[in-house]
């Protein structure tokens, strides 16, 4: 797995609470059998305004010139600026990929929801939480400022505006951990097979008929 | 009206929730930042969301740690018309392929789409018996909290997790926070699960419940069939929650009686002994405790894009200038918009171009008969223009017409198809068109979940049943109040 450390990145903001992750990527182009090529389809409903199918030439599509994807100030964006509740519904780790097709490796926001904050841990990308009122100041600088960049350092748990603020975020020391060294953790787990054995044994005691 | 532990007797066991005695039971180990490895008794697999899991288990020369735990089939993405027809649109067809070429591979039980036994991955583990008390549960979907309806911590993961469980049979997790809701009182008749979940996550919020495992008890949740219960705890993701449990009682029990992978013999007695100890302690602590009057619950009607934006059958689409959270009034101008709504407009007034019955949601047989008896001997409006009913699996499909609720479907104007997710969320062909409003038994009402442009209604299936026949919303609980 690919490694997180530090990024100075450009921001975009995304302005909406509780984008699912159907918006993110539609259903449609989660028929793929591959974990990339999602990026051109990020946000494709409100991207694009014309209907979204698989196989399309992207490049082509009439594009929605008031989402700030596609405005040219944010289109080499690597930070993803949120609301409330970002990457809430269905479970596709669909979209973390297609952030991260789309060169986002960093999130920002108020608060995400459980199961696509920990499909971004599994895809190098960082999510980080920030209060409300932190996420509005930043909200405000980055419509204020053309090329509004951030720097996030990973190992010192701040972010660095323009400005010199440093902002400090909190975060999981195990998932820190595997960010910084890129771990693949199903090697991890795997390194403790003697212990799932030894568990194991315990439990066909205790409840043979999960183990008839 | 958080409860205490008692502490007049400091050498009896503590009280626990029923969250944390599962949880308790997996635990392989604990780091020292407090991070568990979590064994997985049971993982459902389907097309859409394991492709890769397999590629990365082939690509690492990996094989599964216990295959005879998974169990698969594919439902997000089969065609809903006669099986004998294949799959047209050949990426699906290359997907649901590609999951039996797995399968073979990796030596995995798999219901092919031939099978009676295919079916929605969340209808089909509790019909066939494969998620008992007491077990974890994990699927690459966020609906997987269904099944905690049978005191199994169940739960939704992503792709990476797939292949994580299928490599080591586990997962690194962290612990949620254990929430109670309890229900008291009675549902008044015509008012479903559906109208009572939808209730409490228009409550609670769609984040309401993030970080937490919430348990549903109270009586209201007792005097529930098991297919009430799953209907309850499948929509636990809509509040923010990875998980929804309710407690073992007689009615879990005589559920799982003789089902196919239940447990036999001595085991089955063993196992009953061992499930009945899963629930709460009478005086275990919750993080949070939230109290419903069923009583209160009226047949609910969603209005927006979000499954918090909820609203009784009998009152008005809110308006957002009487919302004083800036953020939330953006949002509800934004999806009154999507949704090409008024503020006060009567819920009544709503009047849907089509209806589907189905989903992980409301599936189940009992679904479908509450809706067949709504719509028996009538018809649907002229101005429906298409009413599909879509049995959860091939099991409830051929229950439904050995009763015959087919004919009462086909005879009102419904289609009655073949099993699978379906308008859900629109993988297949059954889809909205743009600008299409639908009044839908199923779990998500986001911009676009039913078919780009669709606006989706959230309803029980009786008042999706009613709404087909009437042509608009009508409240099928009145004078029950």
């Amino acid at each position: 797995m690919d490694h997180f450390d530090t990024l100075d990145g450009l921001v975009v903001p995304i302005d909406r609470a509780n984008v699912d992750t159907d918006a993110i990527i539609p259903k449609q182009f989660m028929k793929s059998i591959r974990r990339t090529g999602f990026g051109p389809n990020l946000f494709d409903e409100w991207r694009y305004l014309d209907r979204g199918e698989p196989g399309q030439d992207c490049a082509a599509r009439p594009l929605n010139p008031d989402f700030a994807l596609n405005q040219p100030r944010y289109r080499e964006a690597q930070i993803v600026l949120a609301r409330e509740n970002f990457g809430c519904g269905s479970s596709r780790e669909h979209a973390p990929w297609a952030l991260r097709d789309h060169g986002i490796k960093a999130l920002i926001a108020p608060s995400f929801a459980d199961i696509f904050h920990g499909n971004c841990f599994k895809n190098a990308m960082l999510p980080i939480v920030l209060d409300s009122a932190t996420v509005e100041g930043l909200f405000r600088a980055v419509e204020a400022t053309p090329g509004y960049c951030l720097r996030i350092d990973l190992p010192a748990q701040t972010i660095g505006t323009p400005g010199g603020t440093s902002i400090r975020f909190e975060i999981d020391p195990f998932r820190k951990h595997c960010l910084l060294n890129g771990l693949d953790d199903i090697a991890l787990t795997l390194e403790q097979s003697d212990a799932i054995r030894a568990y194991e044994r315990v439990r066909r005691k205790q409840e043979p008929w999960l183990f008839a | 009206m958080e409860t205490s532990t008692d502490a007049s007797n400091p050498n009896a066991a503590p009280p626990l929730t029923l969250f944390e005695k599962i949880w308790r039971r997996h635990v392989v180990q604990v780091s020292d930042d407090g991070a568990a490895l979590l064994y997985v008794d049971r993982q459902l697999v389907y097309e859409v969301t394991s492709p890769q899991a397999f590629e990365g288990l082939r690509l690492a020369g990996r094989q599964p740690w216990r295959r005879e735990t998974v169990l698969a089939t594919a439902d997000h993405n089969v065609p809903t018309t006669a099986r004998s027809v294949g799959i047209k649109d050949p990426m699906s067809r290359m997907q649901v392929e590609q999951l039996t070429i797995n399968c073979k591979e990796f030596g995995i039980t798999e219901f092919g789409l031939r099978d009676r036994r295919q079916g929605i991955i969340h209808v089909i583990g509790p019909e066939q018996g494969a998620t008992l008390p007491g077990m974890t549960v994990v699927a690459g979907d966020s609906h997987t909290s269904t099944h905690g309806a049978f005191a199994a911590l169940a739960f939704g993961v992503g792709t990476s997790e797939v292949e994580h469980v299928l490599a080591t049979q586990c997962l690194l997790l962290r612990k949620m926070k254990p929430m109670l809701v309890r229900v008291d009182g009675a549902l008044h008749p015509g008012v479903s699960a559906k109208d009572l979940i939808l209730a409490i996550i228009g409550q609670l919020g769609t984040a309401g419940a993030t970080g937490c495992a919430i348990e549903f008890a109270g009586t209201a949740i007792r005097a529930l069939s098991m297919e009430a219960r799953m209907t309850i705890c499948n929509m636990a993701i809509e509040a923010g929650a990875r998980v929804g449990l309710i407690g073992v009682d007689d009615t879990t029990i005589d559920y799982l009686k003789d089902r196919p992978f239940s447990p036999k013999g001595e085991h089955w007695a063993q196992a009953v002994a061992y499930w009945r100890t899963l629930t709460s302690d009478a005086e275990a602590r919750f993080d949070r405790v939230v109290t419903f009057d069923a009583g209160t619950v009226r047949p609910m009607v969603s209005w927006g894009t979000s499954p918090e934006m909820v609203a009784a059958i009998n009152t008005l689409v809110p308006d957002p200038a009487h919302e004083p959270d800036l953020v939330k009034r953006a949002g509800m101008v934004e999806a009154l918009r999507y949704m090409d709504l008024p503020p006060g407009t009567p819920m009544r007034a709503i009047r849907p171009d089509k209806v589907f019955i189905g989903s992980c949601t409301n599936a189940r047989i009992e679904d479908l008969r509450t809706a067949a008896a709504v719509v028996q001997g009538r018809r649907v409006a002229a101005s429906i223009r298409l009413a599909l009913v879509v049995p959860g699996s091939g099991l409830v499909k051929a229950q439904a017409e050995q009763e015959g609720l087919d004919r009462i479907f086909i005879a009102a104007g419904f289609e009655w198809r073949e099993p699978g997710c379906s308008m859900c969320l629109g993988m297949n062909d059954d889809r909205l068109g743009p600008g299409e409003r639908c009044a839908s038994t199923s779990n998500r009402n986001f911009e676009g979940r039913q078919g780009p442009g669709g606006r989706t209604h959230l309803v029980s299936p009786a008042m999706a049943a009613a709404a087909a026949i009437a042509g608009h919303f009508v409240d099928v609980s009145e004078g029950s109040h």
